[in-house]
């Protein structure tokens, strides 16, 4: 008998997906686990936002499974992997710049009433989701300068932080982060990174999609390399190996 | 940004200054700039009354809503789509097509509620096409759907009014409507704050309108937060198609009459209504009221160059004027806001 523990929340088989001519994903091939960071590295157009993408419903697989908890689960839709329990920040689509935090913070899921009616005809409970969000955005020592503001007068960094503010709050099993700290100054980026550790004590699998080594020796548990759509490699990442992680990456290891 | 030694002390703190003021400055233009349309309709009314007496007097602004009704209507259905990052040419001949259905089913029955439900079904049936197809015919853009649906529906309306260019006569209750005045206020201009009323509690209370003004912030990211994006689309269309179906209700009213020729060029006005009133070409942007004001700047132009005794092309030149102003001032707040952004992130280090 397995423990508990020891089945992977999340895996994926052989997932394959192409672009007219480009083969996005090759057989790829991945699990993760409880509280446990994945980083997911690979050169520009390797296909790691695509292989999220898959996972988080935006794009159909052509070929492979996905399974959670187990289970063959058929994330058909973006709001299907949301309810699966799978909460993603985008690399290119993270907020809405022309709704409040608190508004990017409930969109797509807003608290409404009555829930007699379809979600689209409800009202929304506007008190509810400022107050829950400005909680959270506190609780989470984000600074925002106005909270009843469009998010695109915000800062690269507090866009960025409101993004995986909400990611930490709806995170039920399992959390993609693609490449959240590009374009983060040093001290806005340390608040993301602990925002991630905080997310792996709570219990979540978390995948992180990032090109800086130093964030990956420091945070992750294991590391899948991609090149060219392909699995190239799969280890535990220390100050040791970075070198030979950095060699897979480019794909000049001897 | 690139990063110099500051020769001194006073020079950074000058800096600093500057930065402190303008990040001060900034929030109130953008404010003033969001309010603008309302200030300059508030203004433009001030100085026609001083150039010309008539303009206050009860019957000509009654004149002036009457006048509107119509157009701001529509316009209501026309910004539904804009927000969306839509665009629907076709109400116009929509607008046409649904009155000519009004009336011939009037030669059939005298029930107005049957002569309102048709023009209404008829509106809405071609916003339902141009959502539907745009949506599902994976179209680049609704230019191309709406453009076709204006001339289909000209096309339809005319073969439908078989050479009449009007049809006389309309029942009581849609004369009423469209043309009866209380109390000096013209009938229609209720029908436009019910509508604006309704309009404004679906997208700024309900679910529905958060969808709609999300899809028009980044439809993308939309989809990535699970929303409908293709049923908000589509929705956006068709209530695009119901307002031109309450604007034939209106139109003929007034007229006492249905035609396939009407609705002329209400595309272009209703349009310009939505710009001049401050919302978007960008989608997602601007409240429901501020095609009313669009409108009311409109209806308001067009009666002072009239009074002014002013020819009727020069009205035309100066709608095309006031949508460059509108367009520029959307552009100057995008400007704005990415420097107000910029600051943000100065002021942080
Ligand atoms: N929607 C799409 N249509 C066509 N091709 C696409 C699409 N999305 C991605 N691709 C292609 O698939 C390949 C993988 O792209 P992907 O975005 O997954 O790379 P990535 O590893 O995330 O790169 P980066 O580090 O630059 O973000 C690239 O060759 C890219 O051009
Ligand atoms: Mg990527």
């Amino acid at each position: 008998m397995k423990k508990p523990s020891a089945a992977p929340v999340l895996s994926v088989h052989r997932a394959q997906k192409r672009f007219g001519a480009i083969e996005a994903l090759k057989d790829v091939s991945l699990e993760i686990f409880k509280g446990e960071v994945l980083a997911l590295l690979g050169d520009n157009g390797a296909g790691k936002s695509t292989l999220v993408k898959c996972i988080s419903g935006l794009h159909a697989l052509d070929g492979g499974e996905i399974t959670i908890d187990g289970k063959r689960a058929a994330l058909s839709s973006p709001a299907a992997a949301r309810r699966a329990g799978i909460e993603t920040v985008y690399q290119d689509l993270a907020l809405f710049d022309n709704l409040t935090p608190a508004q990017n913070f409930y969109c797509g899921r807003e608290i409404a009433y009555p829930s007699w009616l379809p979600q689209a005809l409800r009202f929304l409970d506007r008190q509810t989701m400022d107050r829950e969000a400005a909680a959270v955005i506190e609780r989470l020592k984000v600074k925002l300068p106005k909270f009843d503001a469009p998010v695109a007068l915000m800062s690269g960094g507090q866009r960025q932080a409101i993004a995986v503010a909400r990611a930490t709050v709806f995170a039920r099993k399992v959390v993609i982060l693609d490449e959240p700290t590009a374009a983060l100054g040093v001290r806005e980026s340390r608040k993301v990174l602990d925002l991630i550790l905080q997310l792996k004590a709570e219990g979540n699998a978390v995948i992180l999609i990032t090109h800086n080594m130093e964030q990956v020796v420091e945070l992750a548990d294991r590391a899948i390399v991609l090149r060219q759509g392909r699995k190239v490699g799969e280890l535990k990442p220390s100050r040791s190996n970075q070198q030979k992680l950095v060699s897979m990456i480019v794909g000049a290891e001897a | 940004m690139a990063i110099k030694p500051m020769p001194d002390a006073t020079l950074r703190d000058s800096f600093r200054e500057s930065v402190i003021a303008r990040a001060s400055v900034l929030p109130w233009v953008l404010r003033l700039l969001n309010i603008g349309p309302i200030l300059i309709l508030i203004l433009l009314a001030i100085v026609v009354s001083i150039l010309t007496p008539n303009f206050l007097k009860p019957i000509n602004l009654g004149n002036i809503l009457a006048q509107i009704a119509v157009i701001a209507t529509v316009a209501i259905g026309q910004h539904v789509v804009i927000l969306t990052r839509g665009i629907d040419l076709s109400v116009g001949s929509n607008l046409a097509l649904a009155t000519v259905m009004g009336g011939l089913v009037f030669r059939m029955t005298d029930s107005s509620t049957a002569v309102m439900l048709a023009m209404l079904l008829s509106g809405t049936a071609i916003g339902a096409v141009n959502g539907l197809v745009y949506v599902f015919g994976r179209l680049p853009h609704p230019f191309i759907i709406t453009l076709a649906t204006l001339s289909i529906c000209r096309g339809l309306a005319l073969e439908f009014s078989v050479g009449h260019t009007t049809m006389r006569g309309m029942p009581d209750a849609i004369a009423a409507l469209g043309g009866y005045s209380y109390f000096g206020i013209p009938n229609s201009f209720f029908v436009v704050l019910a509508v604006v009323l309704v309009a404004a509690v679906f997208t700024r209370y309900m679910v529905w309108g958060r969808w709609l003004y999300a899809v028009g912030g980044d439809p993308q990211a939309a989809r990535g937060m699970g929303i409908p994006v293709r049923g908000v689309l589509v929705s956006a269309y068709v209530i695009s198609g119901l307002c031109a179906g309450i604007g034939a209700i209106l139109l003929s009213g007034r007229t006492g009459a249905s035609s396939p020729l009407y609705g002329d060029l209400l595309e272009l006005d209703t349009i310009a209504a939505v710009i001049i009133g401050g919302a978007s070409f960008l989608g997602g942007r601007g409240h429901i009221g501020h095609a009313l004001v669009g409108a009311l700047m409109i209806g308001v132009i067009r009666n002072a160059l009239n009074l002014l005794n002013v020819d009727v092309f020069f009205q035309m030149i100066a709608i095309g004027v006031i949508i460059v102003v509108a367009v520029e001032a959307d552009v100057l707040r995008n400007r704005l806001e990415a420097q107000a952004r910029a600051l943000q992130s100065t002021r942080l280090q």
